[in-house]
């Protein structure tokens, strides 16, 4: 690959939840795959992750309120 | 109710489709046979249009097929049948498109069997992306493309060419098909290819798109009124349905009397035309039926579409009653949270008290007033709910009458809340309850000090007010509408309301240079509405922030800075150092007013803005305060200053013109010559006018107008540069002024002139005056900046709208996250943050100050 998009700087960090986090992070918020925001499985950052349907990414941000946050997106297939 | 058993039921679907002639006969309680209305002794004809059997519309009768009385009864349907079909002009594209679809003779679709299952698929995807229309069309384009050879794939014969001869007439090839052979056609078409035009065939029969029926809509949709003169005038829906009715008659007579064919067909026709004109009246290219008088009818169509039909002019544009508008102005003596009504709003917005054995004496009194005499009432509601108008009558009677139980209609009085609005409402602050002040005049009164978070000014602006009528609403307005409760923004954490203008400067000069006698000190207080002076000082003299800190809080702490820096000390209520400028009392400004909301609470920080801004005005009021030309006066060493700084910037910039046609001129990096020239330029200029700025400001003397820009009541250090020193260099885009005829701007200069003058730079002070080119490329700047935000302000609130309406129903739920209206996580945590605005300090909590609070 020529570049990795993944690297640059303005890039948030994307990381698949395992199933045990997943399982968690649903029981907290007490919700469905269905609804949390969605991320494309071709999107770019997803590569490397080995993601599929209905996995959970979570993305880590830097945020200007917060410092660095998380948000949470289920893979979908267009 | 009692003993019946209330049946919930879910909708799972519904299906639109098109009512069939079966189902319109069925459902009607009556058929239509003659367009009379009404007997001899103006009772409604059976059979006719106003048959009591459709519903009725007088008081006295009852409905022949439900047995209800006017307001019992909803009317129901009735029907004609019509002597020949006619086509239902909201149809006929469809038809259209079904006719050139399939064949003529045997009604299949001209796709061949084996490809018909190949594109349904691919129709139901073109369906769910852009609607039933876009499918017929691609069917159309599907059948373009199989009919090559002009022939049916199914049953081998001859198709023919359709054409729509607007607004209804179908030719076939050269041949016109009468609605009768346009039915034919549609029936011939089985169910199952109906699917491939995205017709569901149990809901929608093409042949239902001809009418052989029409339906009557009840009385009760089009009811009569009857004139004063006792004259009865029908609606207009009545009118045309009459007419529909007549044509039909005529036609069935004629059909069976064996008339000639053309004038059948002529009957026809006027038939086809009544019918549609009954559905839509403007229908291009067809006359639109008109009253007698000449005025078009408002016919079906017509009824619901556009601004003043039903949608948008009764359902999505309901008026309140309980309601008021005028024009707003100005009142600083009442209250912040007061407002202004005139008498003759007083009087006629009313509030409904119920009558009980306590407060019935009372309530007598606005009754012996009558609707006429303050305060009074003007209606009264018995307990059987009937409403009865107070007058000189029967106010008598009334009184009389009176017990528990009743309500009385009372005018509005001081204290009732009542609901001030602005448009745009913008905001929350854009609508909050305030109480009422009734006032003489004819003006809505407002505080000044709330004019921000409504955003008026008074050149006119008009302001609506809505009076609660129950207790729930008017408690609900009290705690959650409250101009108090509104004073922090959610948009900022900082106060929304503040002293302005005059209560500024006179709180500025009052802590700044006042020093007051103790009897001047307590006359001042007591017109601001204290009247406890034991916290000002037992002195002979006190000085101003003695008097300001007696309408701070006792134990008040705080630590802040003025506009200029200077720290802003109170100690236990009292204040020690700095003055009280713009940036603690002002709106949208500094932690003055904040704190003092999250010690004290909503209601001491109104009373404070309150003291404060009435404070500031009869300051002024003492101690005179007032601006002229003459604060502009510099001495003459200054002003010969300002004309040498000014002086020397012209040389500096003469002496860049000369380097640059001499070439002499080094280009900034990345800049071309003339652009490097043109920065540079703009740099000495502007630090020319810069200079002479600080020069005027500097040495100048004390003067109101200083005042007023130290202060942040009015005014910049900017403005009084341009009065007094210099106006400076005009730009338009961040370029000096190029604009005008080729090489120059003006025929007054030579071509290829850069130099200062010539480019827009105006040197004389608006006191001194402008010189004509001056003048000229100040009003051009003007011109720019006035058409810019006339421009601006409709693009702007365009994308705020947009904004808040597809933001509209996110929530932020009880475990912080922010969802949508279907329970979608839109943020993890509002705000990314999870900070509630209105609990921070202009968006920062201060850990180390809350930890300092506690210990």
């Amino acid at each position: 690959m020529t570049f990795n998009p993944n690297k640059h700087r303005l890039v948030p960090k994307h990381s698949k939840l395992s199933d045990k986090e997943k399982a968690k992070l649903l029981e907290d918020y007490g919700i469905t795959v269905k609804e949390l925001p969605k991320i494309l499985i071709n999107d770019v950052a997803l590569e490397g992750l080995d993601a599929n349907e209905a996995d959970i990414i979570k993305v880590t941000r830097h945020s200007i309120t917060a410092g660095e946050t998380v948000y949470y997106r289920s893979v979908i297939n267009g | 109710m009692e003993g019946q058993e209330h049946i919930h039921k879910k909708v799972s679907s519904i299906v639109f489709g098109v009512i069939s002639p079966k189902r319109m006969v069925d459902s009607a309680a009556a058929k239509v046979v003659t367009p009379e209305l009404y007997d001899k002794e103006g009772y409604p004809v059976d059979g006719g249009l106003m048959d009591i059997r459709l519903g009725v519309i007088d008081p006295g009768l009852r409905c022949k097929t439900c047995g209800g009385k006017l307001k019992e009864c909803p009317g129901h349907f009735g029907y004609i049948s019509l002597a020949r079909p006619v086509i239902h002009i909201n149809f006929v594209r469809q038809i259209l498109d079904l006719l050139k679809s399939s064949c003529r003779f045997c009604g299949r679709v001209l796709i061949p069997d084996d490809k018909i299952n190949k594109y349904v698929g691919m129709l139901d995807k073109v369906t769910a992306e852009e609607g039933l229309e876009a499918r017929r069309k691609k069917v159309k384009a599907l059948v373009a493309k199989f009919k090559i050879k002009d022939k049916c794939p199914h049953c081998n014969k001859k198709q023919e060419n359709f054409k729509l001869e607007k607004p209804y007439t179908y030719h076939e090839g050269e041949n016109k098909l009468s609605p009768i052979e346009v039915r034919a056609r549609l029936e011939k078409i089985p169910d199952d290819d109906l699917v491939v035009f995205g017709f569901n065939a149990i809901a929608i029969r093409p042949e239902w798109m001809v009418l052989t029926v029409l339906p009557i809509p009840p009385v009760t949709l089009r009811p009569s009124i009857t004139l004063e003169s006792g004259e009865r005038s029908e609606d207009d829906l009545t009118h045309k349905l009459g007419d529909v009715v007549r044509i039909n008659q005529r036609l069935f007579e004629n059909i069976n009397a064996g008339a000639p064919e053309i004038i059948i067909e002529d009957l026809w026709d006027l038939l086809q035309y009544h019918a549609t004109s009954y559905f839509n009246n403007s229908v291009p290219q067809i006359p639109p039926a008109r009253h007698r008088g000449g005025q078009v009818l408002k016919t079906l169509t017509e009824r619901i579409k556009s601004k003043e039909g039903r949608i948008r002019h009764n359902l999505a544009g309901k008026r309140t009653n309980f309601s008021a508008r005028t024009v707003i102005s100005p009142d600083p003596m009442i209250q912040l949270n007061e407002v202004g009504v005139p008498m003759v709003m007083a009087t006629n917005l009313t509030v409904p008290e119920r009558i009980t054995e306590g407060n019935m004496e009372y309530f007598k009194k606005f009754i012996e007033n009558g609707p006429k005499k303050y305060p009074g009432a003007n209606y009264v509601i018995r307990p059987d709910g009937r409403r009865k108008t107070i007058t000189e009558e029967t106010k008598e009677e009334i009184l009389e009458e009176l017990a528990p139980g009743f309500v009385v209609e009372r005018h509005l009085i001081d204290g009732d809340v009542a609901l001030f609005n602005r448009q745009p409402s913008l905001h929350r602050m854009s609508m909050m309850c305030h109480q009422v002040k009734v006032l003489p005049g004819k003006t809505l009164r407002l505080n000044p000090a709330v004019c921000h978070p409504y955003n008026a000014d008074f050149d006119g602006d008009e302001m609506n007010l809505h009076i609660p009528q129950t207790e729930e609403a008017r408690a609900e307005a009290e705690i959650l509408m409250l101009v108090q409760t509104q004073l922090i923004s959610p948009r900022y954490g900082l106060s929304v309301v503040g002293c302005i203008h005059d209560s500024i400067t006179g709180n500025y000069l009052l802590t700044k240079e006042l020093v007051l006698t103790r009897i001047e000190a307590i006359d001042l207080l007591f017109a601001c509405g204290i009247n406890e002076f034991s916290r000002l000082p037992k002195r002979d003299k006190v000085t101003g922030r003695e008097v300001f800190s007696v309408i701070l809080p006792k134990d008040f702490n705080f630590i802040g800075k003025d506009k200029s820096g200077n720290e802003v000390k109170i100690v236990n209520g009292e204040l020690k150092s700095g003055y009280m400028d713009k940036s603690n009392l002002g709106q949208e400004s500094g932690l003055l007013l904040r704190n003092i909301f999250e010690k004290y609470g909503p209601k001491r920080t109104s009373d404070f803005v309150d003291f404060s801004s009435k404070l500031g005005i009869h300051v002024l009021a003492k101690r005179g305060f007032s601006v002229g030309l003459g604060d502009l006066d510099l001495p003459e060493e200054i002003s010969s200053k300002i004309k040498a700084a000014i002086d020397n910037s012209l040389a500096q910039v003469k002496k860049f013109i000369e380097d640059y046609h001499e070439g002499k001129l080094e280009a900034l990096p990345g800049r071309g010559l003339e652009e490097t020239l043109e920065l540079k330029i703009l740099e000495v200029l502007n630090r020319a006018r810069n200079e002479g700025g600080n020069l005027a400001m500097t040495e100048a003397k004390e003067s109101g107008i200083l005042t007023m820009a130290n202060s942040g009541a009015r005014g910049n250090i900017l403005n009084i540069a341009q009065m007094g020193a210099l106006v400076g260099q005009q730009a338009l885009r961040g370029n000096r002024i190029s604009h005008g005829f080729i090489g120059r701007t003006m025929s007054y200069f030579k071509k290829g002139d850069i130099g200062t003058r010539a480019r827009g730079f105006i040197g004389n002070s608006f006191r001194s005056g402008l010189d004509p080119a001056e003048f000229f490329f100040g009003a051009m700047t003007g011109r720019d900046a006035l058409m810019d935000t006339a421009l601006r302000t409709p693009k702007s609130g365009y994308l705020y709208r947009r904004l808040s309406n597809a933001m509209q129903d996110l929530k932020v739920e009880y475990d912080g996250t922010v969802r949508d209206a279907s329970g979608k996580i839109v943020q993890f945590s509002y705000g990314e943050d999870g900070l509630d605005v209105t609990k921070t300090e202009n968006g920062i909590i201060d850990v180390k100050k809350i930890i300092q609070t506690i210990g």
